[in-house]
């Protein structure tokens, strides 16, 4: 094969390839995951869950548990109830259960909680629970859910008669529609974006310990975020703020999975609380699967508008949005469906609408969902997926119809019709560039060569423009709280320096990128900064890692704190330097005077001397640090042009990808290498979800995706070896102008995986997870419905 | 029951519940945490270590069948302060970002590379493909290899 391997580079003093500070702990198996925390006298907890999707629980004997020699504590719905903890309220303005008290809602619903002293005891004793269930319908299917005379599912909820939870809408309606009723074209089609999983490969768990003689309560718990849950743990349970220290130690893959608060941790707190010993909870594989956050079940209806000549003029979208048995979306807008009303995506159009309406189903509740950006996932892929139908439709190649109506570099900042403004951008160099490294037209060729022969190559294409970095107090919070985070850099008196966040990592490598972000503000270099993040006790305040907000919003706090500490070294300087600080100019790592760049002094002897008897002037206090709470102007808009290369067997329908071009837009990179790795990444879950991910249900509502033999994950051999190209535009609000980039990928790929599948195959939809019976059935003309079992 | 087996050049001897798992054994009762665990069905791989030099998926292996035999698990990769060229490559190409699965890549990659020294890309990805990353997409996970097989010492880089 051909060598890409590069001669190791010097550690840059700011942005550039570094390896990564956090990987020698990994890489000799000493990463200190939750599950990886003993502490002395440790009890084990198991949660027990419901067999049935929906049921009316008439007893619960748990006398033969607590009997076991083993067992320390039996927890149920009614223990709850005594602390007021039986329901707590969901990040989405509902209620959801901690362990069913009345009925349970959804397979694998937590009905009661075991403390033991092991493990394997703790599982045992779940065995010896008697739970008598009266069994009700199930209701599985979102579109039988919301019809009148359904089964009501949330009966808790006073004088609810029916599964309905929201209505909402966006944009303009009647401008809609008079562009669709003058439209020389309209393409209607139907899509469904199933419900898929996060399935990091660490699954959640937590450790808690209630110290009762000083009354603090430690949570280590798989959590990204940190301040969130201590904050939540606070208003919900009443207990103290300042005696909750919640930490995130190393967390194996998160992907918005662990930023909820799930049942299982409440109950090792309150497990803690009864027993007076830390207690260690961590979930298998099928629970993780089968009720922890979700993500998409999104069901959507598209219309696109256009003239003859192929210029989009309207977009009409309606979703029926399946969110399970309790509203428990973790996502922080104001707007019901996070920020699906960016799926006008990256054109230019004269009006778009879009009307979602959310429904609850026996499904597990979710989600916040998988690398999505809230909704953004589901937005791309019916714009794109829209696109592609009116490419057909029109004759038109794919990539032409996209370069007709992307939007222009010139229209920035640019309003879009739901009501984004859209930060920066320069799309068709984007698009262009993507073509260029698949050499498009050579492809298209091919492909032609290879139709003749009755072989089946397709290639797909999807623009996407991602929102991340929330977010602006005005359109997001997460009950109450706004999104700013904090941020803390100290310089200590030899010049190393320690930075604190309020986000922290899942495998993103803040412990590398942040300290390049203070190494290219102060000159310190990165291997001598120390990133603290993931504990409450021990970092400012903030919201916590997921939807790509780290580096947009932590990260210019960092910046900002850091500019503040280089302003603070410029009166520390003048006084060294006897001189007014006018008259110094800054050099990466030192200030020198004007016009005399030997007299100058050093970042490190400037903390030296902040710290030391260097006279100040009147009102400067010593030491060298300084803070930042960054409230974000707007979001930021990464975006990019991928390309799919497959070829499809026509016996069997089985897909593989050939080729997978993506071209990224993130704003500057402050560390390359792990920009690739986020958006190789990225790919990987979008490769998975279009051909093999999801999480059906049969009709008696039992969940089929329960374990990693049913949910398929992509491996090594279904992912090829990405090819990256990028393009660098800047966001003109940020301190540094960077964009975040962690799930542009997952969000833009899913797209360009199926364009390219129906363009392999002839076919207008069908839906995702393209397998090769999907994709056998699809060439036979009766693509199937993914989520559910069919007879 | 009693069982007796050589942990990293260490011979163990423990009373054991006859079902308990090696991954917990190995993880719980050695306090060797390098090892992982992460779905219950031999189909992710984060808790592949050795068994008499050949990789297992310890989820599936009970204690009790380690018994006499020779276990190799990731803490011992890392001879006289050294690291294996494949913990070299796996930092030097960006080959892990949460770690979690990294363990058991590894355990796997040194194996491939005792037993075929120059893997090519396909031969890599096939030695791997019964193990997950949600993270890397495997790309660099194959580079991280290919640093190894490029690299048989690492002694200098790692100075």
């Amino acid at each position: 094969m051909t060598s890409t391997i590069e001669a190791p580079e010097a550690n840059p003093i700011g942005f550039g390839r570094m390896k990564r500070k956090e990987d020698p702990r990994f890489v000799r198996g000493q990463g200190n995951y939750v599950d990886d925390l003993q502490l002395p006298g440790m009890l084990y907890g198991a949660v027990l869950r419901s067999t049935l999707p929906h049921a009316r629980i008439v007893s619960i004997d748990t006398s033969a548990a607590e009997a076991h020699p083993k067992v320390k504590a039996v927890i149920t719905g009614k223990t709850l109830e005594t602390l007021n903890l039986a329901w707590i309220p969901s990040l989405s303005h509902d209620v959801l259960a901690v362990l069913a008290t009345d009925k349970v809602r959804f397979q694998g619903q937590e009905v009661a909680f075991v403390v033991a002293e092991d493990r394997y005891s703790a599982r045992d004793a779940l065995e010896l629970i008697e739970v008598e269930y009266e069994p009700l319908d199930p209701v599985i299917d979102a579109k039988q859910a919301i019809l009148p005379g359904a089964t009501v599912i949330r009966d808790d909820i006073a004088g609810k008669t029916d599964n309905h939870i929201f209505d909402w809408e966006a944009g303009d309606k009647a401008a809609t529609d008079a562009v669709f009723a003058a439209a020389e074209v309209v393409v209607t089609q139907d899509m469904l974006y199933p419900r898929v999983h996060p399935a990091p490969m660490e699954t959640c768990g937590a450790v808690a310990d209630m110290n009762k003689v000083t009354g603090k309560l430690t949570i280590w718990c798989t959590t990204q975020a940190p301040h969130a849950h201590r904050t939540l743990y606070a208003l919900v349970a009443g207990l103290p703020e300042h005696q909750i220290r919640v930490v995130s130690p190393d967390i194996g893959g998160g992907f918005g999975n662990k930023v909820g608060i799930y049942p299982g941790y409440v109950c090792s707190v309150v497990g803690s609380i009864l027993t007076g010993k830390p207690v260690k909870w961590m979930e298998d594989r099928s629970e993780n699967l089968m009720s922890t956050s979700f993500a998409r079940d999104y069901h959507m209806h598209g219309e696109i508008a256009a003239t003859r000549e192929g210029k989009i003029t309207g977009l009409r979208v309606r979703v029926l949005a399946d969110h399970g048995a309790f509203n428990n979306t973790a996502q922080p807008t104001k707007f019901p469906a996070g920020f699906f009303h960016i799926f006008t995506g990256s054109y230019d159009l004269q009006a778009a609408h879009c009307a979602v309406t959310g429904v609850y189903t026996n499904k597990a509740p979710g989600g916040v969902a998988y690398a999505c950006s809230f909704r953004v996932t589901e937005a791309v892929y019916l714009v794109e997926r829209m696109v592609d139908c009116l490419a057909g439709e029109l004759g038109m190649d794919p990539a032409e119809l996209r370069m007709k109506n992307l939007l222009r570099k010139e229209q920035f900042p640019y309003t879009c019709k739901t009501g984004w403004v859209y930060d920066s951008g320069d799309y068709p160099r984007a698009l262009e560039l993507a073509m260029e490294i698949a050499g498009y037209d050579e492809l298209r060729r091919e492909q032609a060569e290879k139709r003749k022969r009755g072989e089946l190559m397709g290639i797909g294409i999807s623009f996407f423009t991602e929102t991340v970095g929330a977010g602006p107090k005005k359109h997001m919070d997460i009950l109450g709280l706004g999104m700013a985070d904090g941020a803390e850099v100290r310089v200590h008196p030899t010049g190393k320096a320690v930075v604190r966040l309020s986000v922290q990592t899942q495998g993103q490598g803040h412990e590398t990128t942040f300290a390049q972000i203070v190494a290219e503000q102060l000159g310190i270099p990165p291997l001598d900064i120390d990133v603290v993040h993931g504990d409450t006790d021990n970092t400012p305040f903030g919201l916590g890692t997921y939807g790509s907000r780290s580096t947009p919003v932590s990260g210019a706090a960092v910046a900002v704190a850091a500019q503040r500490v280089r302003d603070k070294a410029r009166i520390v300087a003048s006084a060294m330097l006897e001189v007014s600080p006018d008259d110094l100019e800054w050099e990466k790592g030192r200030f020198f005077v004007k016009g005399d760049p030997s007299a100058s002094k050093t970042i490190q002897e400037i903390a030296l001397g902040a710290h030391g008897t260097v006279e100040l002037p009147e009102g400067v206090e010593g030491h060298l640090d300084a803070d930042c709470v960054y409230d974000p102007p707007n979001l930021t808009f990464p975006f990019g042009a991928y390309i799919c290369v497959v070829d499809v067997d026509r016996g069997t329908g089985v897909v593989k990808v050939r080729r997978f071009i993506a071209v990224d837009d993130c704003g500057p990179r402050i560390n390359p290498m792990i920009v690739d790795g986020q958006i190789h990444g990225g790919l990987a879950d979008g490769v998975g979800m279009a051909l093999m991910e999801v999480i059906a249900f049969d009709k008696e509502g039992n969940c089929l995706g329960g374990s990693f033999m049913d949910y398929l994950l992509p491996t090594s051999l279904e992912c090829p070896s990405w090819e990256l190209g990028m393009t660098v535009t800047p966001s003109p609000h940020h301190p540094i102008g960077v964009k975040g980039i962690g799930e542009s990928a997952t969000v833009g790929s899913p797209p360009a995986v199926v364009n390219a599948v129906l363009d392999a195959i002839g076919v207008r939809h069908a839906d995702m997870p393209l397998t090769p019976a999907q994709v056998w059935r699809a060439m036979q003309g009766t693509p199937l419905r993914t989520d559910l079992a069919i007879e | 029951m009693q069982v007796t087996m050589t942990v990293n050049g260490n011979e163990v001897t423990a009373t054991i519940e006859p079902r308990l798992l090696l991954v917990h054994f190995i993880r719980d009762h050695l306090l060797l945490r390098g090892t992982h665990w992460g779905c219950d069905t031999s189909n992710c791989g984060t808790c592949v270590l050795w068994m008499d030099g050949e990789p297992v998926k310890s989820c599936t292996v009970l204690a009790a069948m380690a018994n006499g035999r020779e276990i190799r698990t990731v803490e011992d990769l890392e001879r006289g302060g050294v690291l294996d060229p494949v913990q070299q490559g796996f930092i030097e190409e960006h080959g892990l970002q949460c770690g979690f699965c990294t363990p058991g890549m590894m355990m796997t990659a040194r194996w491939l590379l005792d037993h075929n020294p120059d893997p090519s890309e396909e031969e890599i990805r096939e030695a791997i493909s019964g193990q997950i990353c949600r993270c890397t997409g495997y790309k660099n996970i194959v580079s991280a290899i290919r640093w190894a097989a490029e690299h048989p010492s690492t002694t200098e880089v790692n100075a």
